[in-house]
């Protein structure tokens, strides 16, 4: 074995080592194959380099994305939930109108969000939090994370709609947890579907429910709020005992209860026609269904509904303040909520937003659905979560 | 490493210990601090004494004990067969096995129920089968890499001694695979003790899991005194386990000689071997992929027959995201590239830290911690601790491949540093009396072979991030949606194209991440290895 020069820095060790470094960029910038990708194929330390490319390649990726963001009052950051959806073109018109960037800053649900903003009190992520329901309302209020803001778009919006006198939260969209049944079913087999609440205890609907828990999800505590307000704070527990006597199916998620349980969804094989979904449901199953049927599938159980006012307030401590208030007077104008119900598969508060001719046509938009004030939400709900838990799952 | 330079000691023991304190340790503090400090009424411990917590601990152990066993179980028949035979489409299994790993929860669960007899829906055993079903990867990986580098020669020795094959097996090869199913059953034991989504859908509302608590804790009663104390809890199991994996890992090491993959596998010859072989393989097949091709055909069923429109669709602008898919699927990828670009730099520098005959355990051990570590803590961490400057960087884009990187970071430790440990010292003896620099032996020696590794262990790494695991899952990504995340807005809409959306796009990620593991297999790691 015949030593090359020992010496460490020798002339030859550092051109060998500029040499291969070179090689590298050329074959990134260049990015041709052939000569310079095989000649640096060639050496032994192929493995590392192909990895340093990776990583170089990804690490500008990201850092070119990563300098986009500028905090200069051009840009408005609207924190919100995963199931925020906007069109491309209702965005652009905010961004032409306003002249400032909408960068939506989305993780969580409506729980999650509510806590980052509690956390982050002050000094927040964004400028406007977009996804406070009526269940979480005042929870957030009590943290102080809002600045109040009256929109002259709440000339607008019934009344209602508007829970926090104060202004510190503003509606911008309405959307009715109710239960759902599939039409066919009951047809096929000569049942009449459920008229009402009080009717699911029924020996006839035994085994055909299926709803969530409400310590997990958001639609599932909703139709928990919704027996409390129909039935009262001593009556609710007897429906549900009832419930459970009449074989109740409780599943974790909406998503399991309606894709996998639900036999009125499409495409689904499950065996219960009646799930705890939305109003806006029965559109939907119009909508993403090929050919479309003329008729929706499904419907609603009108006195079951249980109202859910979905808020946005500028934050705290928000970096463009101006630009909040223009977004949020954004979200009121009849431009915005025209698109949520296609969107967000939510109604819009705004009574001079047209509804798109899906939602006309087959969605029920219940007149008097039940409700409960935040405050009494707030403070009993956990009490009734894990009462329900013992009634019901222990 | 006495005798390396002073400035890479600092290099390889700084860089994996800042990065681990910046974005783990700091973050995880402030959470933390924040929850105990809360004005809150009641005392710290309410909540450890509370039997609904007991009840929960208890639960979230023997699961993760069962889990743990059950998947070695099912793992072991095909870590055996690859790491003794060699057959065609032998790197096509090894790659085809991570792919259960990186799929979102939500959608394996899904898959399961539609798959699963009706006693076995609900309830704890399913929870154990999704959980071996998520992880035989690991250990069919880590066991049958390394099984497959043992000097057959020892076990021959005993067999012309007169042991049986049970004998062998139990006195021979069982104690040289010992460190390897000990990491393997460490890291499975890891992840099903932190495991959320799949006891929430598959166990229904009577199982939950520390996870699942600490997240009820802080979300939805937002008690962050008894989340904190929770997750305080949830680390010291992790602490407990590591650090018995850790021994028992040093104890058992250096039991047997490593040889090269070619001398050891060989093809199947007689027909009882081949039948071996046919039979562990198709067990595996099948349990692995039943739910699979369940997920594959349901991305493609359409109304009442099958169709290409849900894959159609993903080409097209969709409401639910706020990019089409496409760039979900490219955002998936950088973000992943990242995340292997840190953890192979971060894990490669700790490796050689580690990998040192006075190396430091517990450099190893700390890195060990975000794999077990309460992702919704960690994720609330980032938001209170990075938000003033200098560190005013968590709503940054780049904050996301950084959390991946802190669950890859550990993998790719696990697979380089035994590699280094294992090259023979004599040959670094010979360079040195050749008149080579420290510097220059590591140059030609070690980084040689620890780039075959290195280039194993960012395979693996990148299945890890598109992944997602950890507090990645609750990092916002600005107008920037991946994989996972698109998966997951399209399986919460109603309509059967949505759904089928949702499918369409678990089985993109589950080609891309065959391809990629079939591609960084082709580099063969040299000497050793484990993974």
């Amino acid at each position: 074995m015949t030593p090359r020069s020992s010496a460490p820095g020798s002339a030859y060790g550092v051109r060998t080592k500029l040499h291969s470094v070179t090689n590298v960029l050329v074959a990134l910038i260049t990015a041709r194959p052939g000569r310079e990708v095989r000649q640096v194929a060639l050496c032994n330390l192929r493995p590392l380099r192909i990895v340093v490319a990776a990583f170089a390649a990804g690490a500008m990726a990201v850092g070119v994305a990563a300098c986009g963001g500028d905090d200069a009052p051009t840009e408005v950051v609207l924190v919100t939930h995963e199931s925020f959806a906007l069109s491309d073109e209702v965005r652009r018109a905010f961004e032409e109108e306003s002249g400032l960037t909408l960068r939506v800053l989305q993780a969580g649900d409506a729980g999650e969000i509510v806590t980052r903003a509690l956390l982050t009190a002050g000094n927040p992520e964004g400028d406007v939090l977009f996804g406070v329901d009526s269940n979480l309302l005042a929870r957030a209020l009590e943290g102080d994370v809002f600045e109040p803001y009256e929109s002259p778009g709440l000339e607008s919006v019934d009344d209602r709609y508007v829970l926090d006198p104060e202004h510190r939260v503003t509606p911008i969209d309405h959307g009715e947890v109710c239960l759902n049944y599939d039409k066919a079913w009951f047809a096929e087999r000569g049942i009449p579907p459920p008229p009402s609440l009080d009717d699911l205890a029924a020996p006839r609907y035994r085994d055909l429910l299926v709803v969530q828990n409400p310590a997990t999800s958001t639609p599932g505590l909703a139709f928990l709020l919704a027996t409390v307000a129909r039935y009262g704070d001593r009556g609710w527990q007897d429906l549900w005992r009832r419930l459970r006597a009449n074989g109740v199916l409780v599943v974790d998620g909406w998503e399991e209860a309606y894709t996998t349980r639900f036999s009125g969804a499409s495409g689904s094989r499950g065996d219960r026609p009646i799930v705890v979904s939305y109003a806006s449901s029965p559109p939907a199953e119009v909508i993403f269904r090929e050919p479309r049927p003329a008729e929706a599938p499904t419907a609603v159980v009108e006195d079951s509904c249980f109202s859910q006012v979905e808020l946005a307030g500028i934050l705290r401590g928000a970096a463009n303040g101006d630009g909040a208030r223009q977004l949020i007077d954004f979200m009121l104008s009849p431009t915005f909520q025209e698109d949520i119900p296609l969107n967000m598969f939510v109604f819009p508060v705004n009574r001079e937003a047209a509804l798109p001719p899906e939602f006309v046509e087959h969605a029920v938009v219940p007149a008097d659905p039940l409700a409960l004030p935040p405050e009494e939400i707030e403070a009993n709900r956990d009490a009734w979560v894990a009462e329900w838990t013992r009634i019901v799952v222990r | 490493m006495r005798t390396d330079p002073r400035w890479w000691r600092a290099l390889a023991y700084g860089v994996p210990l800042a990065f681990l304190t910046l974005f783990f340790l700091y973050p995880l503090a402030a959470i933390v601090e924040r929850g105990l400090l809360a004005e809150e009424a009641g005392s710290a411990l309410d909540v450890l004494t509370d039997p609904l917590t007991r009840e929960v601990v208890w639960f979230t152990v023997w699961q993760a004990v069962a889990s743990t066993v059950l998947t070695v179980l099912v793992a072991l028949p095909a870590a055996y067969v690859l790491g003794r035979y060699d057959f065609p489409g032998r790197s096509l299994t090894r790659a085809l096995v991570v792919v259960p790993f990186v799929l979102p929860t939500v959608v394996v669960a899904l898959a399961f129920l539609a798959v699963l007899p009706e006693p076995l829906e609900r309830g704890w055993a399913p929870i154990l089968i999704a959980h071996a079903f998520f992880n035989v990867a690991v250990v069919v990986r880590i066991v049958g890499t390394f099984w497959a580098s043992l000097d057959r020669r020892t076990a021959e020795a005993a067999a012309t001694l007169g042991a049986g094959p049970w004998r062998r097996a139990r006195e021979v090869t069982l104690p040289l695979l010992a460190p390897a199913l000990a990491a393997a059953a460490a890291i499975v034991f890891l992840f099903s003790l932190t495991s959320f989504g799949i006891v929430l859908i598959l166990g229904g509302p009577r199982y939950a899991t520390l996870e699942a608590e600490i997240y009820n804790q802080a979300v939805r009663l937002f008690d962050l005194r008894a989340a904190a104390v929770l997750a305080l809890l949830q680390l010291g199991f992790v602490a407990l386990t590591v650090w018995v994996a850790m021994r028992l890992e040093a104890r058992l090491a250096g039991t047997g000689r490593l040889g090269s993959e070619r001398d050891v596998l060989e093809r199947p010859r007689t027909a009882r071997e081949k039948a071996v072989v046919v039979g562990s393989l198709g067990g595996l097949a099948l349990f692995l992929g039943v739910p699979l091709a369940v997920l594959v055909e349901r991305s493609f069923a359409i109304g009442d027959g099958y169709g290409l429109d849900a894959y159609r669709a993903l080409t097209s602008p969709t409401s639910a995201l706020l990019a089409s898919p496409w760039e979900a699927i490219l955002n998936s990828i950088v973000f992943a590239a990242a995340a292997t670009g840190i953890a192979v730099a971060v894990g490669g520098l700790a490796a050689f830290a580690v990998a040192a005959p006075q190396g430091s355990r517990i450099l190893d051990g700390l890195l060990m911690l975000p794999l077990g570590a309460s992702a919704v803590m960690l994720g609330f961490g980032f938001v209170i601790a990075f938000d003033t400057a200098p560190l005013d960087f968590r709503s940054q884009p780049w904050l996301v491949p950084v959390a991946q990187a802190l669950v890859a970071t550990p993998f790719v430790v696990r697979i380089v540093a035994p590699t280094l440990r294992a090259i023979d010292e004599r040959q670094r003896e010979a360079a040195a009396l050749l008149g080579a620099s420290p510097g220059r032996v590591r140059r030609e020696i070690d980084v040689p072979v620890a780039g075959r590794a290195l280039a194993v262990a960012a395979g693996f790494a990148f299945a890890i991030s598109l992944g997602e695991f950890g507090a990645t899952v609750f990092l916002a990504r600005p107008d920037r949606p991946t994989l996972p995340v698109a998966i997951f807005r399209f399986l919460g809409r109603p309509g059967e194209l949505n759904v089928a959306q949702a499918y369409a796009l678990a089985v993109i990620l589950m080609a891309v991440t065959a391809l990629t593991i079939l591609l960084v297999d082709r580099i063969r790691i040299r000497r050793g290895g484990w993974v």
